[in-house]
């Protein structure tokens, strides 16, 4: 019953396998967000994987473009960084390049060495022992989350659950006012808010005033805290940090959004993703209730199967060749982590979700090399809590209505997704 | 077969057999050494198999490549003995080598 809406979405999918097969290669453009918002890209990168595995699309929405698809190609370019450039200036690591008027630099559009500086800086933040400190912290409130869940009744999984505990999280992180922190969703949906597509939200003048505004309010906390003694907090490190204390704001700005968007649209779809696939697989529901200490394998595997950052994109500093193609200075070079997550040749039965593989963590969602996502602990052991606390609670909640995606080609993730959990 | 000892943080040791052209991480992979991840498959990209080699191996094990340097400089608990043993590749002269294993790995 719960899997019921399954077959509706493989039904859209199989028929976007024909579409996907019949059109000219040359005319398939992946920055499409269309195909993102109904699932239905799959088929698309499946072909390009065998067809054309380093692919030139001329007419991509944000301009010409390659597409890497497949695992090695992607760990190629990934551990290049003195090729392949993540530098905001000149596009920045999304497919769609940053605004020059509006350049928000921040580490993970930098190359070496201020890029090297500024990671050493916040990386603390994740180290073991403030590690074991947050555990504790996000562990209670994920529990007081979950006492609070309506029983018997239907509700929306990514409001009461995923987004509340990530926005905990990050509040935590940065010592951010408890009761205004959900503006740090606010500012993390404005940011990733495609204002170019012809049905967005809102203008780009818009989304412009407001990132001003969360840099207005960070600005305030930061003057406090360079005042204060050093703390654990990100702010204080950052204002504290001989590297980063003499930021431009629009640096500041720009590394917030990293830290706000990093910690929190990715780790919030792997929650609402991760009780998603179990009620997609009731088998391995099964196994994990069978066994709950497979949480510990089921976690990167969940990571794997959303892929929360569909792609991360590179600007070519000089010609080179990659999958036999000729790719020239300057050129936007897009690696599609969720095409790679999903290459058989390197994953076995890498379409299925199965959540006790020998090697589950061995996948590109936090990409690889010296961008390798600094939060990937953290975020594990957020949804590793996560699980713990439901299956100590109830053997079955169900997703009763298909989820509503996100319409992006870059945050993988739901906007909505009803449950209820069975009382 | 060369033997590899891992030691890890707590002090207990893991003698193990490597065969030649392997690296020490696929061997402790292997072997499921607790502790060595490998997320990259030994692609020296990600941090995860990070070791301590004793004075007396370094020679022998080789030198850090630029790209190891790199990665080293994100890891935790980084030493100058501090090396990612993915890139370390097993041959008759490493027979006996002593690698410990660092506390964390991201
Ligand atoms: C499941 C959750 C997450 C996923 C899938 C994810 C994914 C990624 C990816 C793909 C990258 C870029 C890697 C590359 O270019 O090779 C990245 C970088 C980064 N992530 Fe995450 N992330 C997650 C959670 C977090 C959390 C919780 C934080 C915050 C504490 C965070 C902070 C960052 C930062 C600061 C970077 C930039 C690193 C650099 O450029 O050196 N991420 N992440
Ligand atoms: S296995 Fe990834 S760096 Fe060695």
């Amino acid at each position: 019953m719960a899997t019921a809406f399954k077959q509706i979405e493989d039904e859209a999918i199989e028929m976007a396998r024909s579409v996907a097969y019949s059109m000219p290669i040359e005319d398939i453009d992946m920055t499409d967000s269309a195909r993102f918002v109904d699932n239905t890209h799959w088929a698309f990168f499946e072909r390009l994987r065998k067809e054309a595995p380093v692919h030139y699309c001329a007419n991509g929405r944000f301009g010409p473009f390659w597409s890497v698809t497949r695992y090695k190609d992607i760990m190629a370019v990934d551990t290049n960084h003195a090729v392949f450039s993540s530098e905001a200036h000149l596009g920045g690591i999304t497919a769609k390049d940053q605004e020059d008027d509006f350049i928000l630099p921040m580490f993970i559009a930098m190359d070496q060495p201020k890029h090297d500086v500024q990671r050493k800086a916040v990386s603390p933040i994740v180290a073991p022992a403030n590690l074991a400190v947050l555990e504790v912290l996000i562990r209670e409130r994920a529990q007081k989350i979950f006492d609070n869940l309506p029983i018997n009744e239907p509700f929306d999984w990514v409001d009461r659950v995923s987004i509340e505990l990530t926005t905990q999280m990050l509040a935590t992180l940065f010592d951010f006012p408890w009761e205004d922190r959900r503006k740090l969703t606010y500012w993390s949906d404005v940011t990733t808010i495609d204002v170019s597509a012809p049905d967005a939200k809102m203008t780009r003048d818009e989304q412009r005033a407001i990132l001003i505004e969360c840099l207005t309010y960070f600005t305030g906390l930061w003057n406090a805290r360079v005042n204060a003694a050093p703390a654990g907090d990100l702010i204080s490190m950052m204002a504290h940090n001989p590297s980063m204390r003499d930021m431009q704001p629009m640096e500041y700005l720009g590394n917030l959004l990293l830290l706000i968007v990093g910690g929190n649209d990715t780790t919030r779809n792997s929650i609402t993703g991760g009780l998603l696939f179990l009620n997609e697989n009731p088998g391995e529901y099964q196994k994990l209730r069978d066994n709950p200490a497979l949480i510990e394998s089921m976690v990167p595997e969940i990571v794997r199967y959303q892929t929360p950052l569909a792609h991360m994109r590179r600007t070519a500093l000089q010609d080179t060749i990659l999958g036999g193609q000729h790719i020239k200075k300057g050129d936007r070079v897009v690696m599609w982590y969720v095409s790679g997550n999903r290459d058989e040749t390197e994953i076995e039965n890498a379409d299925a979700f199965i959540i006790d593989r020998a090697r589950p963590r061995q996948h590109l969602s936090f990409g690889f090399g010296i961008h390798r996502c600094v939060g990937n602990r953290l975020a594990e052991m957020q949804l590793k809590i996560v699980w713990e606390e439901i299956l100590k609670r109830w053997p079955m909640i169900e997703v009763i209505e298909p989820p509503v995606r996100v319409k992006s080609a870059f945050v993988k993730g739901y906007e909505r997704m009803m449950v209820r959990i069975p009382g | 077969m060369p033997r590899v000892t891992f030691i890890e943080p707590n002090g207990t040791e893991h003698p193990v057999e490597i065969a030649n052209g392997y690296s020490v991480m696929e061997g402790a992979l292997n072997n499921s050494i607790r502790g060595i991840d490998g997320d990259c498959g030994g692609n020296c990209a990600c941090g995860t198999c990070h070791v301590y080699v004793a004075a007396e191996w370094r020679e022998r094990t080789g030198r850090q490549s630029e790209m190891e340097h790199d990665m080293l400089e994100f890891a935790e608990g980084v030493r100058e003995d501090s090396r990612l043993c993915c890139q370390i590749e097993m041959s008759d002269t490493l027979d006996g080598l002593v690698v410990h294993i660092a506390d964390s790995q991201h």
